[in-house]
Order: C-alpha cells, then sequence, then structure tokens
C-alpha cells in the first residue's frame, strides 16, 4: 500500500475524534438521546453498508431487510445455546452467502428488474422463515433476553459502523477499488481491461450484505421478542435506499450526511405532529427533492467549491503557508 | 357520518387541550401514550386503543381530574405514532420518559409491541399494565418484569375457550365432532392451533381439514372451499381483520354450512356487524361482553357518545378496564410514586367495566373468551372466571 | 376447473392493481411509490359514497376515474415534470421519482388518516354467489374481473389501433428519438401517468367491494403492483396482464394442490424464476 497522504491522516483524525465522542454520549444520557443516537448509528451502519456495493456499482439492491432478517434470526435461535459473539459472526456468515446468491443474479439482471428482484426475494424469505416455523411447530421460542443494556448495543453498533467504513476505506484504497471505479464509469471498458467484474460485484455484495447481517444480529437483544414481519421488514430496505440516495452514494461519508439529517427531522415531526406525521413528512420529502437535487453531498461539495473559489488560495495552500 | 365524526372529535380533542393548557402545571398528570397510528396494527389500535384513552381522560377530567392525596390533577395526554415498529416504540417510550418526564404510561398495542418495550418501560419503573397482549408468554413476562400485568389472557385460554364453545354447541346438537380449522401463519396464530389441537382432541372432535396461510391474505376462496369439501360439521378460524372478513364472505358465498362457525380477532369489530349485518347473527369469535352488566351498558353508551364510535367487543373494554385499574391504584396510593401504585395495583382488584379484577399474580384470570353475535350484540359464551355466559345458539344457514 | 376459474378471476384482480403502474412506469418513466395509497384512497371514496349516499360502486367509478386523472395529471405536471426536465440521464430520474413519490406517499397516507381514520373499512357490495360450471363465486370478484378484462382491452386498443396510443408507445420504447420524429413527448407522458392513475384508481374502487382495507395498507398493493409489472416487462400491457394471470392461477393452484400457506412464497420464487430465465420480463426488450 502507498503512504497516507497527509489529507488522509487528517480525515482519519477527525474521524477518530468524532467516534471518541460519540462512544462517551451513554456516560452523559441513558435515555431517549441514546436511543435516538442508536438508530443513527444503525442507520448510518446500514446505509454506509450498501453504498459499498450500490455506490459503484448503481445496483440499488432492496435486499436490505433479508440481511437483516437473517442476522436477527441468528441471534434469536441461537441465543440460549452459542455465545453472542459467534451468533452475530454467523449472522454476518449467512447474510453473506445469501448476498452470493443475489449477487450471482446480477450476472443477468439490471437496472429496475434488479430493484424488484431483490425487493421479491427478501419478501420470499420472509414467507419461507414464516412458513418454516408454522411446520416445525409452535416452539417459536423467539424470545431474545440478554443482559445487554441500551449503552452495549450502542458501543457494539459504533464498532460496527467503524468497522464498515475502515472496510470501505481500504476497499477505495485497494485495487479492488480502482477496478470499481472503471466498472462505475463504464463496465463494458472495465471488461476490456481484464477486469472480472462479475467476481467483483458479488464479493463486493457479500461484503456489504455481511455487515447488514451483523447489524441485525447485534440488534436483536434490543426487542425481546423477534417475529419474521418485523424482523424482515421491507420498511427498512426502503428506508436505507432513501436515507443513502437523499446522502449521496459516490463518496463513502455520502450516506451519513443523508442518516443524520433524515432521523432528526423525522424525529421532530413526529414528536412535534403526532397525528399529521405522514402528512409532514410528505410534504418535507417533496421539498427536499426539489432543494437538494444532488442529496446533502451534492450541495455540501457545492458549498465547498464555492468557499475555495472565494478565497485567494487554495485551503492546502493556506496550511502550507502557516508555520509548523 | 364520518366528517361528522372527524368534526366532534377534533372538536372534543380541542376543547380538551384548551381546558388543559389553563391549568397550572402542578396541578396536571402527564400521561404518555405510543401506539401505532400507522402502519400495519393501526387498523385494530384505531378501534381498540386510542378511542379508550380519549374516553378515560374526557372521563377523569369531567370530574374534575385524579385525586391524588387532598389534590385534584387534570390528565394531560403525550402521545406518538410507533409506525408499528418495535425500534419506534422504544424510542418513544425513553422519550416519554426522559424528555416528557410524564408520570404514567399507557401500555402499547399488541403482543409483539407490549413484548418489545416490556424491558424500557421495567427500567424507568412504569406500571405497564397490558390490555392488548394476548400470548402464552405472560407467565414469563409477569416473572421478568415485576412491574408488568397481563389482562387479555393468553392463546392457550383463548384456544381452550373456543373448543368449549364448541362443546357446548356439541352437547346442545348443533354440530357433531367433524372440525375444520385453519389459522394465520404468525405467531399468535401458530399458539393459538398449538393450544387449539391438543384440545379439540381431547374433547374427542375430529380434526377433518387443516391449513395455514400467510399474514394478510384476503384470497380465501381456496382454503373456504377445500374446507368444505371435508364436509366439516363446525368451522375454527384463527384468524385477523382483513381475513376474518373475507374468510366470512367466502363462507358465505361458497355456502359452508355448519352448526358452529368461529373466526378470531376482527369478529368483535363494530364494522364487522357493519358489513355482515344480519348474515352475523351466530357467528362465534374471540372476545365477548355481558351485556346484563350495568357498567358494560354504560360504558358502552359513554364509549358512543364521546368517541362517536361503537366499541370493539372484546379488548375495548379491558383497554378501558386498564385505564381504571392505573386511576383507581393512583388514587388509592394517593401519591405519583410508581413503586408505590405498583404495590397498590397488585394488591388490591380495581372496580372495572368488567367487574373486579385482582391482579395478586400480575395476570388477568378473568375473561371473555368466546363471544358470538345473537342479534346485533356479541354476547360472551364462554369465560375463565365471569359471570353472564350465553348458551351458544346453532349457526342459521347463509343467506 | 374450480381452480382454474378462482385463479384467473383472482388475477383480474391483480390486473387491476398493475394496470395502472404498468402505464406509469413505462411511459412516463415514474416509479411511483403511491400506487398502492391511490387505489387505496379511491377505495375509501367508494365506501364513503356507497355508505353515505348509497351510490353503487359502479357508478362510483364515474365520479372517481375523472377525478383521479385530474389528480394524477396535475401532480405529474406541477411536480414531476420539473423533476424529468432536469434529470441528465435515466438512472437519475429513477432516484429523484423514488424520493418524490415516496413522499406522495406519506402524503396521502396522512390525508387519508385525517379524512377517513385509520380503522379498518369494509362493505358488503355484490357479495352474491355467481355461478360458473356448478361452482359458486362472489359476484364481485366476477364483476371485477370483467372489469379488468374491459379495461384491459380498451387500453389495448387505444394503444395499438390509435394514432394518440401508438404515440404513447413510442414513448415508452425511446423518448428521445419519439421527440425526434414529432411525438409530444412531455404532454404524451402527462397523459400516460394520468390515464395510468385513473386505471389504479378504478382498481381501488372495484377491490374495495371485496377487499379489507386501512389507512396503511398502501404499500402491500404497490409490491405486488411492482411485482406484476416487472414480471410481465416494463410499458407491457400484455406482459402485464399476463403476469397478473400467472401469479393468481399459480397461487390458487398452490393453495389448493400444495399448501395455503406457500401461496406467497410461490408468487416470488415464480417471479424470481422468470426474472433469472428472462431478465428483462415476458414481453419485455433486451435492453441495449
Amino acid at each position: 500500500m502507498t503512504q497516507l497522504s497527509a489529507g488522509e491522516i487528517r480525515i482519519a483524525l477527525i474521524g477518530a475524534a468524532a467516534v471518541a465522542a460519540a462512544a462517551m454520549l451513554p456516560v452523559f444520557d441513558q435515555g431517549f438521546y441514546l436511543t435516538l443516537s442508536l438508530n443513527i448509528v444503525l442507520f448510518a451502519a446500514l446505509c454506509t453498508a450498501w453504498t459499498l456495493f450500490s455506490g459503484p456499482t448503481h445496483y440499488i439492491s432492496l435486499a436490505t431487510a433479508a440481511f437483516f432478517g437473517l442476522g436477527t434470526y441468528s441471534v434469536a435461535l441461537g441465543i440460549d445455546v452459542l455465545p453472542f459473539p459467534v451468533l452475530v459472526a454467523a449472522g454476518g456468515a449467512v447474510a453473506a452467502l445469501l448476498a452470493g446468491l443475489v449477487g450471482a443474479a446480477t450476472l443477468r439482471i439490471s437496472g429496475v428488474y434488479f430493484v424488484i428482484f431483490t425487493l421479491g426475494l427478501a419478501e420470499l424469505i420472509r414467507q419461507i422463515v414464516s412458513w418454516t416455523q408454522v411446520k416445525l411447530g409452535a416452539s417459536m421460542g423467539l424470545y431474545v433476553f440478554t443482559d445487554f443494556s441500551e449503552a452495549h448495543i450502542y458501543w457494539m453498533m459504533l464498532a460496527l459502523t467503524v468497522a464498515v467504513f475502515a472496510t470501505g476505506w481500504l476497499i477505495t484504497r485497494s485495487r479492488l477499488g480502482f477496478a470499481l471505479q472503471i466498472i462505475g464509469n463504464d463496465e463494458q471498458v472495465a471488461r476490456h481491461c481484464g477486469i472480472d467484474t462479475a467476481r467483483l460485484k458479488i464479493v463486493l455484495f457479500m461484503i456489504s450484505g455481511a455487515f447488514i447481517g451483523m447489524a441485525g444480529a447485534i440488534l436483536a437483544p434490543r426487542y425481546s421478542y423477534v417475529e419474521p414481519p418485523a424482523a424482515f421488514s421491507p420498511t427498512v430496505s426502503f428506508l436505507v435506499v432513501i436515507m443513502a440516495l437523499l446522502g449521496g452514494t459516490r463518496r463513502l461519508w455520502g450516506p451519513l450526511v443523508g442518516v443524520v439529517p433524515f432521523t432528526i427531522v423525522m424525529e421532530f415531526v413526529s414528536a412535534r405532529f403526532p397525528n399529521d406525521t405522514p402528512i409532514v413528512i410528505g410534504l418535507a420529502f417533496l421539498a427536499i427533492v426539489f432543494v437538494l437535487p444532488d442529496g446533502v453531498l451534492g450541495r455540501l461539495e457545492q458549498l465547498r467549491a464555492r468557499l475555495r473559489r472565494s478565497r485567494p488560495a487554495s485551503p492546502a495552500a493556506v496550511a502550507a503557508k502557516e508555520p509548523a | 357520518m364520518i366528517r361528522r365524526t372527524m368534526l366532534v372529535l377534533t372538536a372534543s380533542v380541542a376543547a380538551f387541550t384548551m381546558a388543559t393548557g389553563f391549568a397550572v402545571a402542578q396541578d396536571v398528570l402527564k400521561l404518555g401514550a405510543s401506539a401505532p397510528k400507522t402502519g400495519p396494527l393501526a387498523g385494530g389500535a384505531a378501534v381498540t386503543h386510542w378511542p379508550n384513552i380519549k374516553l378515560w381522560i374526557h372521563e377523569v377530567n369531567g370530574r374534575g381530574g385524579l385525586k391524588v392525596g387532598d389534590k385534584r390533577l387534570k390528565v394531560e395526554l403525550v402521545e406518538y405514532d410507533d409506525k408499528t415498529s418495535g425500534e419506534e416504540a422504544v424510542k418513544n417510550i425513553q422519550r416519554l420518559a426522559t424528555v416528557d418526564k410524564v408520570d404514567f404510561i399507557v401500555s402499547p398495542y399488541g403482543t409483539g409491541l407490549n413484548a418489545a418495550t416490556a424491558p424500557i418501560i421495567a427500567r424507568h419503573g412504569y406500571p405497564h399494565i397490558a390490555a392488548t397482549a394476548a400470548t402464552d408468554s405472560v407467565a414469563v413476562f409477569a416473572k421478568r418484569w415485576p412491574n408488568s400485568f397481563w389482562l387479555l389472557g393468553s392463546s392457550t385460554q383463548q384456544a381452550q375457550g373456543a373448543v368449549a364453545a364448541l362443546e357446548k354447541a356439541r352437547k346442545a346438537g348443533h354440530i357433531g365432532n367433524r372440525v375444520a380449522v385453519v389459522h394465520v401463519a404468525d405467531a399468535f396464530g401458530l399458539e393459538l392451533i398449538a393450544a387449539g389441537k391438543p384440545a379439540l382432541q381431547k374433547a374427542g372432535f375430529e380434526i377433518v381439514y387443516e391449513a395455514n396461510y400467510p399474514l394478510g391474505t384476503q384470497d380465501l376462496a381456496p382454503i373456504v372451499s377445500q374446507a368444505k369439501a371435508a364436509r366439516p360439521d363446525a368451522f375454527v378460524a384463527f384468524s385477523y381483520p382483513p381475513d376474518t372478513f373475507a374468510l366470512t364472505e367466502q363462507a358465505q358465498i361458497q355456502k359452508l354450512e355448519v352448526g358452529a362457525f368461529y373466526v378470531g380477532v376482527g369478529t368483535a369489530f363494530p364494522s364487522y356487524i357493519g358489513r355482515f349485518k344480519d348474515t352475523a347473527n351466530g357467528i362465534l369469535g374471540i372476545g365477548g361482553v355481558n351485556m346484563a352488566s350495568k357498567e358494560m351498558q354504560e360504558y358502552r353508551r359513554k364509549h358512543r357518545e364521546v368517541t362517536n364510535a361503537e366499541a370493539d367487543y372484546w379488548a375495548s373494554a379491558m383497554t378501558y378496564a386498564s385505564l381504571q385499574i392505573l386511576e383507581q391504584a393512583i388514587e388509592r396510593a394517593g401519591t405519583l410514586d410508581r413503586a408505590a401504585v405498583i404495590a397498590e395495583i397488585k394488591k388490591t382488584p380495581a372496580k372495572t367495566v368488567l367487574g373486579e379484577l385482582p391482579l395478586a399474580d400480575n395476570i388477568n384470570h378473568r375473561l371473555w373468551t368466546v363471544g358470538q353475535w345473537q342479534d346485533g350484540v356479541f354476547h360472551g359464551v364462554a369465560s375463565t372466571g365471569l359471570e353472564g355466559a350465553r348458551e351458544p345458539i346453532r349457526k342459521p344457514a347463509w343467506k | 376447473m374450480e381452480i382454474l376459474v378462482t385463479g384467473i378471476l383472482l388475477g383480474g384482480t391483480y390486473a387491476l392493481i398493475a394496470l395502472g403502474l404498468t402505464l406509469q412506469y413505462g411511459v412516463a418513466r415514474i416509479m411511483n411509490l403511491a400506487n398502492g395509497e391511490t387505489l387505496v384512497a379511491a377505495g375509501f371514496i367508494a365506501f364513503w359514497l356507497f355508505t353515505s349516499y348509497q351510490v353503487s360502486p359502479l357508478w362510483g367509478l364515474l365520479v372517481i376515474a375523472p377525478v383521479a386523472f385530474a389528480v394524477n395529471w396535475a401532480i405529474y405536471v406541477w411536480l414531476l415534470r420539473p423533476l424529468v426536465d432536469r434529470a441528465k440521464n435515466q438512472g437519475m430520474l429513477e432516484v429523484d421519482s423514488i424520493l418524490a413519490t415516496f413522499g406522495l406517499l406519506f402524503l396521502f397516507q396522512g390525508l387519508m388518516l385525517r379524512s377517513f381514520g385509520g380503522a379498518y373499512v369494509s362493505y358488503t357490495f355484490l357479495a352474491e354467489r355467481f355461478t360458473i360450471f356448478g361452482s359458486p363465486y362472489g359476484l364481485n370478484r366476477v364483476v371485477a374481473f370483467l372489469a379488468a378484462a374491459l379495461i384491459g382491452a380498451s387500453l389495448w386498443s387505444f394503444l395499438y389501433l390509435t394514432r394518440r396510443g401508438t404515440a404513447v408507445r413510442a414513448v415508452a420504447v425511446n423518448p428521445h428519438s419519439s421527440n425526434l420524429v414529432g411525438i409530444d413527448v412531455a404532454g404524451t407522458a402527462a397523459l400516460a401517468f394520468a390515464l395510468g392513475g385513473a386505471l389504479t384508481a378504478c382498481g381501488g374502487t372495484l377491490l374495495s367491494t371485496f377487499y379489507t382495507f386501512n389507512a396503511s395498507m398502501g404499500v402491500l398493493f404497490t409490491i405486488k403492483a411492482l411485482i406484476i409489472v416487472i414480471m410481465g416487462g416494463v410499458g407491457d400491457v400484455r406482459g402485464a396482464v399476463l403476469a397478473a394471470l400467472i401469479l393468481g392461477v399459480a397461487e390458487t393452484s398452490v393453495a389448493s394442490l400444495v399448501d395455503p400457506g406457500l401461496t406467497l412464497s410461490a408468487t416470488y420464487a415464480l417471479f424470481i424464476l422468470v426474472l433469472l430465465f428472462r431478465p428483462q420480463g415476458i414481453f419485455g426488450r433486451q435492453q441495449t
């Protein structure tokens, strides 16, 4: 690997500081703000993991609920038998396995067909899980009782989010990332360059799916009661796509700038207008589409570009002039 | 009609918020509520859950408020939509407990959401009086969270009630031994079938057809036609509202003639009788009330007056009772201290619209399990520990 | 025989759910996530007309369809056309339309909750026995099927036998080239979107005669519609109808012959198989 540049070190430091600050949160509040932050961190992990695959390849996947639910189920089924970390790993592995199969479908299906294909697949898995439970008798037994507190789950989820970011960053730095860039620009060109596009896409989808599965596994202890409609809720798939698109998928940190404002605005609206939440959210959404045509990410980059233009010299040059 | 309902509702809510708005801060009891207003369970909550909270607050504030010590506290409601999602529900309870700092919390709606929020409600020490959770795990829950009370009984009780009603029908000569059983493929349907099948076999019934269908299915013609082909004497479906309606309509269309016809959740809804009218006569289902009781008549009248809608004939009264239990425990304890109120709920049975409900072991053992539509009223025909059961009538032929 | 008839009737129901979306997505290129909400809203209005004014849902169609046409026209012209105009490529439009119609979904749902409440709604209309080959079926389902057939047939003749319809199909195939041959692409897309909305509303009206529904159920119909549209091939009416019939018959056969618990699994499995072997849908054209 190449040397880290000054800019990268700076980003890493800022990131580490942000994570450290976030990790301190449970010390100050164990109540609502912790819960809200957990939801933010959860979706940050999900959306970023989703973007690992969908960002460079432009395939929109609605299979998130399937991976997530499999993770949850791995924990729910095994919580009395195996230690929790093993189950989280198992959840990731099962999800990755499924992702491998779905990824294989990308060889044939693309565009909107892939979108609805993944939606159908997630629903199929939910139906099969329900049916299997019926056939295996009434020992649903899917109560998840652990001694984890909200803070524990929060820390685990935060760690997972860091892992997702680290993986994403490593990918962009690796040969894999370079290949992906080419695929993203033009898949045909990539194939002519001798890149095995099919294998690449599958591997990437498996990584992404594994992380989503692990997120589902980590979250399982939060609900004492697990059943298919909740664990495989298609809402999760839709929310992930929407938050990630809102943020922007061209950069690793794009989804993050979508998740944070989205969750907070949703929260504000549902607390302020409990009886008209859907109306207000609907209007807010339409407004966002018109005001932020390129997502939050696009708007931020625009701002930065404008700032840079208004200054006489580039920030890097300014930094260099400052005494060390 | 709907428009008028809406107007009256909004007007009463507006009047209520204005009334409480002027009250001095410490003369107010803040009550928190989080339940579905959207999502899959919103349909049930709109009938059973929300109207009873409105009604109870209307009643209490009409009386001048809750009597706590020597003060009268008006009740003020802080309500959130949990979108039928466990994540949202947990977050709402946290917000109610730590941001709004409410004095008490109304239990969420449905088994799953009550179970999902139980740990967090327990951690904040609120009494958790679940009126709409029916599962075989209530004993486990009650032991795990001593602050929680479970009013709607277990699936086993519900299933055994159904079998008991069939036995009564058999004794009266309405049906023979052949029973067709179908159920929805979710936790609720599974628990009911798991308890119902052995109970049926033990009672000497022969199960001639058994099937399940996915949650939310409304195209049930194949199931009814196959059940009919098995020539049953009785038809039992552990179903949910959309499929309860669909099964009834299909049975009517295909003329599935049985001496006892039982469908699950939703049979007790006012919209059920609104849709099927006279055809509903003789149909059995989960729930039931004792209409001979003065308190019940009075409750249903007020429900109609205040919320402009009929109460359902199952969990509506239980939801209202859960608030009465809370009310009486607070007044007896004479304090807003949650631990004292919990102790008081356990100690003295409350007098509710359903009669006295003792909760010494955190579980209510007095409830209606099966009701039957008889001339436009859903009378209780089987119960555990409650008086006033009617004899089931034979299901007349479909029109 | 009974299985086949039940399945075909169910297929008619599914066709009603999906026909509107196939126009909206196939021609106007808007992946309308609020499709199910349009359907449910029409059901609510039919219910309201029926219970308050004793207007039969069939007469109700005469009110509901034009209203839905006008509303959808307005939505397209005011809300969606700016997005179409600013989109640089199909991908961008897809993202924008998903986000915008997601907003519409919430908006519609909220308005329905406001005006009709959240409770389950159903009424009895034509729940009479209708005998075909000696077996009884619900007359309301038969009527819905006939309406679906009628709508499907008139849509087909409009698309394949009229000039305007040919323009619509041309836009479905290639908006850019259509523009070159002098077709008013913007107007045609608006027409297709509005027509699609009106069809969906007709479907909702007819479905409300036998389905129980509430304000939160729209997304179930949207998912079903998406599956059917994609399975049939985007923008192809024949494909959508065929896919709907296949699903109806398949679900009924599985429910009758295998296990009713597996009906939905069968739907999705079938859908996935079709896509794996014909990635562009039954009637879809190979994408370039």
